[in-house]
């Protein structure tokens, strides 16, 4: 492939930055007709969504914690504690629930949908359906890619939500800060602007991920090492990506 | 398929493959292994395609086809996989009726009687409720073989239909084919290298070596031929123009410098 003047690794990136982007746009174009089939959607939702909220709730509720326990060391040298609801808020909403979300995403639905369809591809399963003229694009990956698209949204709403009561409990509850305060400098503090940079970069990440995982396990080496290759490289793309476009995005939101 | 040529990575696995399958008769496609009958199978389900030559169903040329045409050709088509390849996430009466379901619009009722009178077919009917997971590997087969005729096509393919199976699964499955010729009258494409059961159902055949047809006829004409390359894959015997060993260097002198070490 190398022609000796360019160095083979950077030929081969080339080469998979070009097969993403072609597998993204013959993807995005099954979309369409996959969306008229609601109940494959609605049972992806439920399986990248529904069954990642234990650790996804488990993860806020400590991220909370932490954040509080922190945040309140830090303001109490300040003498002002009351401002660790709007500390603990912003933290959460513009930064870690998306971040995080997405990387526990990638580590728990990501390599679910990915060793799931590159299994598929190496028991023929995929070849099945394309002989029964069934596109395999449109059955198997488009409504997984919509399923985690829109769960990663709502897991990262979840993600906030628990981790907010999480430093509630550790601020209000255990250092003494006083719960009024710690709501009203909260909601005084947060605007749209906020929450909104949250859902953006939490749907960036969305397709970022679930790109990553469906074409990953499409794409798989059919053999028992290619699917646990494959595996390992969505949850390695899948998190250099998210923090990747994190700064990117926070950059373009400052 | 009139005079196919194709190669992986410059590598040729057909250089002039020349083979035609009958209506409504059983052809069989043998050939020791990685002579390419899989490959040859996705040419004829264009899967893949010719670098040269012209591979035609229904009369119709497949590199020609754009992707509609091609699931409409397909739609003609059943294909028995050497390992069911039955979607694992659904029952056997769901995977019998996938291929109905995606492809018609037809009532659940009209559906359901269908996959019925199908899964009675391989004597499986009992079997509907049952997952993937817990069939047997004839079993599986049968499945597979019931969810490839659902769509009743007017070509069936078997990819190594016999391999791994039990004598008895092998003769169900024997049988089986043979039925589905004589009575729903498929034109049945049979890939295998399992000369005795495929030679006493076939009606033509096809041996493949080194890339091209080394011989054809009926399975009683290949099974009398003197030609070392066919008689030697007839009768299964070691000696002949397909070596048994790898190409290798001495051995002695491999395994006396094996000592030395």
């Amino acid at each position: 492939m190398s022609n000796g003047k360019h160095p083979s690794f950077l030929v081969e990136g080339v080469r998979k930055l070009g097969a993403s982007a072609l597998f993204l746009f013959r993807l995005l174009v099954q979309c369409v007709p996959a969306l008229g089939r609601p109940r494959l959607v609605i049972y992806q939702i439920y399986n990248s969504g529904a069954r990642s909220l234990i650790i996804i709730m488990l993860a806020g509720m400590f991220v909370g914690m932490v954040l509080a326990l922190q945040g309140f060391k830090l303001l109490q040298r300040f003498g002002s504690e009351e401002a660790l609801g709007s500390a603990a808020a912003v933290g959460l909403l513009r930064e870690l629930s998306p971040v995080i979300t997405a990387l526990l995403f990638a580590g728990r639905a990501g390599t679910a949908l990915t060793s799931e369809i590159g299994l598929m591809r190496a028991t023929d399963q995929l070849v099945a359906m394309e002989i029964m003229a069934v596109n395999p694009l449109r059955y198997v990956a488009a409504p997984r890619f919509i399923g985690g698209l829109i769960a990663m949204p709502l897991l990262t709403a979840i993600f906030s939500i628990v981790g907010l009561f999480g430093a509630q409990l550790v601020g209000v509850q255990m250092m003494g800060v006083d719960q009024g305060s710690f709501w009203s400098q909260m909601q005084g503090s947060l605007d749209l602007h906020d929450v909104m940079q949250g859902i953006v970069k939490s749907l960036v990440f969305g397709v970022a991920c679930s790109l990553i995982a469906v074409s990953e396990g499409y794409n798989a080496e059919p053999t028992a090492a290619g699917v646990g290759l494959a595996t390992t490289r969505t949850v390695v793309a899948s998190s250099v990506l998210t923090l990747l476009l994190d700064y990117v995005l926070t950059a373009a939101f400052l | 398929m009139r005079d196919v040529h194709y190669a992986v990575d410059k590598r040729p696995i057909f250089s002039g493959v020349t083979l035609t399958a009958r209506r409504g008769r059983i052809t069989a496609i043998m050939g020791p292994s990685g002579t390419g009958k899989t490959t040859l199978l996705k040419l004829i389900t264009a899967q893949i395609f010719a670098d040269r030559g012209q591979v035609t169903a229904f009369g119709r040329d497949l590199s020609q086809l754009d992707t509609p045409d091609i699931y409409g050709v397909r739609k003609r088509m059943g294909m028995l996989f050497q390992n069911g390849a039955l979607l694992t996430d659904m029952t056997v009466f769901e995977n019998v009726a996938f291929p109905v379901r995606e492809n018609t619009d037809l009532p659940e009722s009209l559906i359901r009687l269908l996959v019925l009178t199908k899964l009675q077919a391989v004597g499986l009917r009992g079997a509907a409720e049952l997952m993937p997971g817990e069939l047997s590997g004839g079993m599986a087969r049968r499945v597979a073989l019931a969810r490839a005729i659902v769509m009743d096509p007017e070509v069936l393919i078997y990819d190594e239909p016999f391999v791994g199976l039990d004598p008895i699964s092998m003769g169900v499955i024997q049988r089986l084919i043979k039925q589905m010729n004589v009575a729903l009258g498929i034109t049945s494409i049979v890939v295998s290298h399992d000369v005795q059961e495929l030679s006493a159902i076939a009606d033509d055949s096809y041996l493949l070596s080194a890339g091209s047809v080394a011989a054809s006829g009926t399975p009683q004409e290949l099974l009398k031929s003197h030609e070392p390359a066919v008689s030697q894959f007839m009768t299964g015997g070691a000696e002949g123009p397909v070596r048994f060993h790898y190409p290798a260097g001495d051995y002695t002198t491999q395994l006396m410098a094996a000592e030395e070490h």
